[in-house]
């Protein structure tokens, strides 16, 4: 009994062709399944994006995605390198980072507006990431005019 | 001396699918829509301004290995780019909205004026932006 892809294929005969062809089908159906998934993971990540002060909803984010709650986060991290958690965490800090740029607002008030719960989980966070506390980053930063997308995919804090 | 862009490119994953949105949605007109045998030259423009062209170009053999191009098409589900402008970012949100448009951003007001976001249905990204007057 046949079990697998290559197997049918053997079943069905003429081997050599059929395989070929069948190989190059079922790469074309792979890779268009993983365009459709990148896509739908951008959609979560947009969505997360847009909601960076609020707590990640991860059922809601799989919804968006048509993928189920248990395997959000591992495909999550397979697109994009980072786990929703973490990829979340660098968005508020690089929001924050925005917002001491651009803004007299005092950090504990960016804290919380960025989503923290607690300005210790603020700098410390920020420290870890940034690699400066939220005061040290303000006095040695400068304003930049620059589209909002790309201010806030370039200027985000790496892992 | 160089004295004009006039074209810039996006990759896209279906021609036909992307002048549904760029000319339906988004009110672009098709400049050249060219079968040249090994490619489908398709670009569209402002209305009334095809000196300013964008090539929206499917990713595939032969221009780069049928590897290389499935690499380059998943890519593009994770985010290209393009800035417009409008004289009316609001409106022209509203108008997106009601046909349909993904938008990322809502209209903010910046230091060099007002935009927002969105995405075309393969997951570029584009801005919308009114200059400060």
């Amino acid at each position: 009994m046949p079990t697998g892809r290559a197997e049918l294929v053997e079943y069905r005969g003429d081997v050599t062709v059929d395989r070929a062809h069948r190989n190059h089908q079922l790469a074309g159906v792979v890779g268009r399944a993983a365009e459709q998934t990148n896509r739908r993971m951008l959609r979560a990540r947009d969505a997360m994006d847009r909601a960076y002060a609020q707590p990640l909803d991860v059922p809601a984010l799989a919804r968006i995605a048509h993928v189920s709650e248990a395997h959000f986060s591992r495909i999550f991290r397979a697109t994009f390198g980072e786990t929703p958690h973490r990829y979340l965490q660098r968005r508020r800090v690089e929001r924050a980072m925005f917002l001491l740029r651009e803004t007299d607002l005092s950090a504990t008030d960016i804290c919380f507006k960025v989503g923290f719960e607690s300005p210790g989980t603020f700098s410390r966070t920020f420290r870890d990431i940034v690699g400066r506390s939220p005061r040290a980053y303000r006095k040695e930063a400068v304003a930049r005019d620059v589209p909002m997308c790309f201010t806030m995919a370039w200027m985000r804090p790496s892992a | 001396m160089i004295n004009a862009i006039t074209h810039s490119q996006v990759y896209v994953l279906d021609q036909d699918e992307a002048v549904d949105f760029y000319v339906g949605r988004l009110g672009l007109e098709v400049t050249a829509d060219v079968d040249l045998g090994f490619m489908r030259w398709l670009t569209v423009s402002i209305p009334g301004h095809p000196e300013r062209q964008i090539l929206l170009e499917k990713p595939g053999a032969p221009a780069m290995s049928e590897e290389t191009a499935q690499q380059v098409r998943e890519l593009l589900t994770k985010g290209g780019s393009l800035i417009f402008s409008t004289d009316d970012c609001r409106k022209t949100y509203e108008t997106l909205l009601g046909r349909g448009v993904e938008f990322t951003e809502e209209p903010t007001d910046r230091p060099y004026g007002t935009d927002c976001a969105l995405r075309d249905p393969f997951g570029n990204s584009i801005r919308i932006t009114q200059p400060k007057a």
